[in-house]
């Protein structure tokens, strides 16, 4: 178990007129190597729900803990739990601030206390992981760079911990599907190398469907349903209810249905729908 | 997420929140003039009294009021403790050593704290119940004839309006970077001063350069749509003057003219001691 959260409430600003309630009562539990993807609309309480991940958010009440940690203890070892969580925020090129590549992406394992020789070692490794070229870049500011490198060295900077579980938020808004795909592409590459679980808020049903083992969807601040993609994107009622979309593939087979061409299985991703179709015309 | 208005506006919609702001500021105005003219305790209870009554009208929960006084509470300390040292005076009350208190030096003491809480309290009653936009407008109503002088008042309006709008996007900006540079294991909580304003940068930079790509942005957006500071322009909100400002304006005067008449005129202190004595 590498993540398992029980009860989770928050409010925001608590007794004020502005008090907002952004989570009641949601329960997860998280196994080591999944790939989980969060949806819902947006105010769902999705952010605020991965913030608690990593302590960003003080606990009101509840419980979580992840792998050891245990986020109700009196003083919880903040350094280890984000050296083990490690979170990509939405737009992360926001947070690059350093004046070198090398120094920005040293942030982080720098403020884990670790020595200046693993240091190096982890930022050569964490800058060629992201696919930039170490030697190159290394001494240029990362403010020079583009737009989709900005995200990577912003994402080296995360990977420089080695972290277990990999957060992130939003990792393909606003990229171009060039982008979208290299980035997806780097997910997987960073699952398999040292980030065994991943979890990815998104708003991109496709890329959710390809790539997730199991879906959280949230709804006003609780989780309607945490179950296989498959399950999910084909409950007609929930998704309506929840105000979600489906992915272009179910769509196409929605569509097919309609067109009355009813497939043997319930793809959801294209390879699934590929060999679906190709089953029902008998190649 | 957090919808936490600039300042501390308390929305209640009660009838001191309708009032026009014009109306609201310029009182707010002749008051901070009007305490300078407090001379006895009466006074000083009947415009307590006043700014009490305000309050209940504005239904903005006292604690919240009162709360805003916290904030010159070392102020007023300060001033009280100095005027009771070195206020020389006639009637000594104590003494020891190098330390003389004198009759004078308390009750100088006690009026200058009272004006100092009484000064902080009526104007935050504006903030309170008026949006930092309804000032913004209020200002450039009032100081619209100095148009006529050629001051560029839209445009000051305009910079002030901006300027208040972005204060909560780059509070908002700085708490989601707070919050990236902390998943990284930045720590803004331990060690000395230096080491403390030291982990700030990282938090700075990124702050200094999204203020200026949105000062970008929003500059293309207003040029997208033409926009031009000495075009007449029409408000979405127009301020209209009506019967409840008029009978606002008449209980602020009639209160404030209480205290010049006391001052130069009756003096209540006396014909109340005179009742008494």
């Amino acid at each position: 178990m590498s993540i398992e959260v029980k009860d989770l409430t928050y409010t925001y600003s608590p007794n004020t007129p502005y008090a907002a309630t952004a989570l009641r009562g949601v329960s997860l539990h998280i196994e080591e190597g999944e790939y989980v993807g969060i949806i819902g609309k947006t105010g769902s309480g999705k952010s605020t729900f991965i913030q608690h991940l990593n302590a960003l958010i003080r606990l009101q009440s509840g419980e979580i803990k992840v792998y050891d940690i245990d986020l109700n203890a009196k003083k919880p070892d903040l350094k280890k739990l984000r050296g083990t969580v490690g979170m990509v925020m939405q737009y992360p090129e926001y947070q690059l601030f350093d004046e070198t590549v090398e120094k920005d992406v040293s942030y982080g394992p720098r403020n884990l206390g670790l020595s200046e020789e693993e240091i190096r070692e982890r930022v050569r490794e964490a800058i060629e992981l992201v696919g930039l070229d170490y030697e190159e870049v290394r001494d240029r500011s990362p403010f020079e760079l583009s737009g989709g490198q900005k995200r990577r060295v912003a994402i080296a900077g995360v990977i420089a911990m080695r972290p277990r579980i990999l957060v992130l938020d939003e990792p393909i808004a606003g990229l171009d599907p060039r982008g979208k795909q290299e980035i997806l592409a780097l997910i997987k590459k960073l699952k398999n190398a040292y980030s065994p679980t991943v979890i990815v808020v998104s708003h991109d049903m496709d890329s959710v469907a390809e790539n997730c083992d199991k879906v959280a969807l949230f709804a006003d601040g609780e989780i309607a349903r945490f179950a296989s993609p498959r399950e999910i994107f084909y409950d007609d009622e929930l998704l309506s209810r929840t105000e979600m979309d489906c992915p272009s593939v179910v769509k196409v087979v929605k569509e097919l249905e309609r067109l009355g061409k009813s497939l043997p299985t319930r793809p959801v991703t294209k390879a699934e729908l590929v060999a679906a179709l190709t089953v029902g015309e008998g190649v | 997420m957090n919808n936490i208005v600039f300042g501390q506006y308390y929305p209640s919609g009660s009838v001191v929140h309708r009032l026009d702001p014009r109306v609201k500021l310029v009182m707010v105005l002749l008051y901070i003039v009007t305490i300078f003219f407090v001379v006895d305790y009466a006074m000083y209870g009947a415009l307590f009294l006043f700014v009490l009554a305000v309050a209940l009208l504005s239904k903005v929960p006292l604690r919240i009021l009162f709360r805003t006084v916290r904030t010159i509470v070392i102020l007023v300390l300060i001033t009280a403790v100095i005027n009771l040292f070195f206020t020389q005076g006639e009637e000594m009350l104590f003494s020891w050593k190098f330390i003389h208190i004198y009759k004078e030096g308390v009750e100088r003491a006690i009026k200058l704290a009272l004006r100092l809480i009484l000064l902080m309290l009526f104007p935050s009653l504006l903030t309170l119940t008026t949006t930092p936009m309804e000032l913004t407008d209020a200002i450039e109503s009032l100081l619209s004839p100095l148009k006529i002088i050629k001051v560029p008042v839209h445009a000051i309006a305009l910079i002030m309006s901006i300027a208040l709008r972005m204060i909560p996007i780059l509070m908002e900006e700085t708490n989601k970077i707070i919050l990236a540079q902390k998943a990284r294991g930045a720590d803004f909580d331990t060690g000395g001063a230096l080491k403390k304003a030291k982990a700030m940068i990282p938090v700075l930079v990124p702050l200094f350069v999204g203020a200026f790509r949105r000062a970008d942005e929003l500059a293309l957006a207003m040029d997208a749509r033409c926009y031009s500071s000495v075009a007449q322009r029409t408000k979405y909100k127009v301020m209209h003057l009506a019967v409840r400002d008029l009978i606002a304006s008449l209980f602020c005067l009639a209160v404030f003219s209480l205290v010049f008449l006391n001052k130069y005129l009756w003096h209540f202190d006396e014909m109340i001691l005179s009742l008494f004595g």
